[in-house]
């Protein structure tokens, strides 16, 4: 279990990507939650019989066949573990993740993107946000990238935030 | 040295801070501006005040560390009374809280030359080996030497307070309103017996008023809800049920022989010393952080985890600007995403065992925001005047050696030690408990059945006090608590047997994954065989 060294996953170690032909037809969840915890919200919030786990500690697996794409699982997960992922028709990408920071979002903000480890890998565009009251707090930013960045980019903040 | 930015935070992702009516306190005689509903430790954090005292014997500036009562690091004169610990009082119009170890005051001690002096001439702890070679001598010297420590003076004040006594019959008394407490009151108040919950803050809730993040475990024991609102959708719940009575500001202070003595705090000049009959009593009184040795572990900006979280979380104090977090259990690392969620920035997470501790999706939380993890590191001093300016740290070896050549410098204002938290395990201790050291339940706990009744017959625990888990556990415990004594005083029949029954394979099938493992092995060295069958 490298990744418990780091603090986040390598390629060989995330769940297997949905097919492209999937990721095209609507945004689907994509969950990066390797290690046995006692946790199953998402399991039990999702309409489709989509997450697969066998007890409350076995790590979750999604059907992506299933998967509606409804973003109930991603409106709860404490770990903000699950992504909602879209290839669209003219080539663009698109990622849905939690977001719990001041300045809350808004549709149209320029922000910068991160990889798992922290890294800047670009610029993204703010293209849907479910605002943070309607979700206790925990606002959902979809943002608007490049094709193969959607299995990249893992957390966005304002273009000017410094750490 | 970092910049230290003070103050209050006017906004917040997740919680709304409702501050109360602006008053005045006067600090060694300096007026300061403090909000009702803050403790005096906050309002003074808030001031810029980080020295809170100064050590005993060497003068050494001392801050806050738990900010719950627990670790004495805050006690000053107040109105006229010496040691009270500033983190438990609240703030009032007027009031005047005095340093009370240091000349002419803590921060500008002129007994702290020794401190520089001494670290020359007898370096930490050598008190103990010199002048030890003629009795006279040492009697001498220890006489000097508690001369220079200064335990406060005595009262100034005349006691204007006033008293009542009185007796309380209940079936069973609760002592603690977090989770473990709160859900032992009402799985046992549900079921129609009558229920005493008493808890020495003025609020409940426990750990969970700061837990300002969404919960693990199973929608049932609400996951993907905040703490916070755990917290509240429990005392809705526990205030519901019309048997069951509720004191706060109420402190238990001994159990004999199924009575119970408490002190219940009514005004500033009014209150009750209570005496509770009852036939079970449940203990649910938390846990109290554990620090760490380093160099300079005492210096102001040295704090516990739970100390930060209560100053920014409850107060909506900002620590600091930049922090350092020692530990890399979920407490650690939450608390380091809660910082960056209140705007202060996190130089690093120190973690000495080669791995992360706690669950991996709380380290990717803060890991993708480009905060670094470093394993099998430790830290090796903090360095600071009066205050932490920054910190060492250094790679350990398989021996758990700092590696030498590999200190790394980290600028930062403060330091979080997140290392881990021991069972408030004194009640139990004085009413007569088997107790036993186990270290994967985190300290000195105490026997007791698989219905949470330790050795002395109807006192129950739950929560952390029985061992180091999570507010989802001590729920759980807390209901087989409350059913288990419920039951046994004949209430609740076959309906709640059977509820208890599914309660304890639910805490079973919890625990049954890896991070239940530690849990499961300590718990097979403390239970006790014989229990009262149903
Ligand atoms: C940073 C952090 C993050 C956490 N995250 C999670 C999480 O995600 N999920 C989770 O399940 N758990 C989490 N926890 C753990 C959880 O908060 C605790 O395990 C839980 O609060 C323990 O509950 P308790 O009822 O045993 O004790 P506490 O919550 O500590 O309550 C004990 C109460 O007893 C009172 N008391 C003590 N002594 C006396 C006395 N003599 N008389 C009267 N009253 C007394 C205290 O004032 C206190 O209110 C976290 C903890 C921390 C610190
Ligand atoms: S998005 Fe909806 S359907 Fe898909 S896994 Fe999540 S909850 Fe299930
Ligand atoms: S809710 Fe989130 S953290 Fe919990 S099991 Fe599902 S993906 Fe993992
Ligand atoms: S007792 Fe007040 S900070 Fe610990």
């Amino acid at each position: 279990m490298k990744y418990l060294e780091r603090g986040y996953l390598e390629r060989d170690e995330l769940p297997p990507f949905p097919s492209e032909e999937r990721l095209k037809k609507k945004a689907v969840a994509y969950i990066e939650c390797p290690q046995p915890i006692p946790c199953s919200p998402c399991y039990e919030s999702c309409p489709a019989n989509a997450i697969q786990m066998n007890n409350i500690n076995d790590p979750p697996k999604v059907d992506y066949e299933k998967c509606t794409g409804c973003m109930k699982c991603i409106r709860v997960c404490p770990g903000l573990a699950i992504f909602m992922l879209r290839l669209r028709d003219d080539g663009k990408g698109e990622v849905t993740l939690q977001y719990e920071f001041l300045p809350w979002l808004k549709k149209g903000d320029i922000v910068k993107l991160y990889n798992r480890k922290g890294e800047e890998i670009g610029e993204g565009v703010v293209n849907w946000v479910l605002p943070p009251e309607r979700n206790d707090n925990t606002s959902l930013v979809r943002v608007e990238v490049d094709a193969d960045l959607i299995f990249e980019v893992r957390a966005v903040r304002p273009a000017g935030w410094e750490r | 040295m970092v910049r230290t930015e003070i103050g209050r935070l006017q906004e917040h992702p997740i919680v709304d801070f409702r501050r109360g009516k602006e008053v005045t306190i006067y600090f060694n005689g300096k007026p300061i501006k403090a909000f009702e509903g803050e403790t005096v430790a906050a309002a003074l954090y808030a001031a810029g005040v980080r020295v809170f005292s100064r050590s005993f014997r060497w003068h050494r500036p001392r801050g806050f560390f738990c900010a719950i009562g627990k670790c004495s690091a805050c006690m000053m004169e107040v109105d006229g009374i010496p040691n009270v610990r500033t983190c438990k009082v609240y703030v009032r119009d007027g009031m005047q809280v005095r340093t009370q170890s240091g000349m002419p005051d803590a921060e500008k001690d002129m007994f702290s030359i020794l401190d520089d002096v001494i670290d020359k001439v007898f370096p930490h702890g050598s008190h103990y080996s010199k002048f030890t070679t003629s009795k006279k001598a040492r009697e001498f010297m220890v006489k000097r030497m508690r001369k220079f420590t200064g335990f406060g003076n005595p009262p100034k004040a005349v006691f204007s307070g006033n008293a009542d006594y009185e007796e309380i019959e209940t079936d069973i008394l609760v002592v603690g309103g977090g989770p473990g407490g709160m859900s032992a009151a009402i799985n046992a108040g549900k079921y129609g017996a009558k229920v005493l919950l008493v808890d020495e803050n003025p609020f409940l809730g426990g750990q969970l008023v700061k837990q300002t993040h969404r919960f693990f475990g199973s929608a049932k024991e609400r996951a993907g809800t905040r703490g916070i609102r755990i917290s509240q959708i429990l005392e809705d719940e526990l205030m519901s049920i019309e048997n069951v009575e509720v004191r706060k500001e109420t402190r238990v202070f001994g159990i004999y022989n199924g009575e119970a003595g408490a002190y219940q705090r009514i005004d500033e000049n009014y209150g009750k010393l209570l005496r509770i009959k009852a036939k079970k009593i449940v203990v649910a009184t938390g846990a109290y952080e554990r620090t760490l040795v380093f160099e300079n572990n005492d210096l102001p900006g040295v704090y516990g985890a739970g100390g930060v979280q209560t100053l920014m979380n409850v107060y909506g104090i900002k620590p600091g600007n930049m922090g350092l977090i020692v530990g890399s259990g979920n407490v650690g690392l939450i608390l380091t995403y809660q910082l960056m969620q209140a705007g202060v920035n996190v130089a690093a997470i120190v973690e000495a065992m080669p791995r992360i501790g706690g669950y991996f999706v709380h380290a990717a939380k803060v890991r993708r925001l480009g905060v670094p993890i470093y394993v099998r590191h430790t830290i090796l001093k903090a360095t600071g005047k009066k205050s932490v300016e920054g910190a060492v740290i250094a790679r350990l070896d398989d021996k758990w050696q700092p590696i030498p050549g590999t200190e790394k410098k980290i600028d930062c204002d403060f330091i979080c030690v997140a290392v881990g938290l021991s069972p408030t395990h004194e009640l139990l201790y004085q009413a007569g408990c088997k107790m036993k050291f186990v270290p994967e339940l985190g300290g000195i706990v105490p026997l007791r059945s698989r219905f949470n009744e330790t050795s002395v017959t109807g006192l129950y625990v739950a929560g952390d006090v029985a061992g180091i888990e999570e507010a989802t556990a001590a729920i759980m415990e807390g209901r087989i608590a409350g059913i288990h004594a419920a039951v046994t005083l004949g209430y609740g029949g076959d309906e709640a047997k059977k509820e208890l029954d599914e309660a304890v394979r639910e805490i079973e099938e919890f625990r049954a994954g890896p991070f239940g493992e530690r849990i499961v092995c300590g718990l097979e060295k403390c239970t006790l065989e014989s229990e009262v069958m149903l």
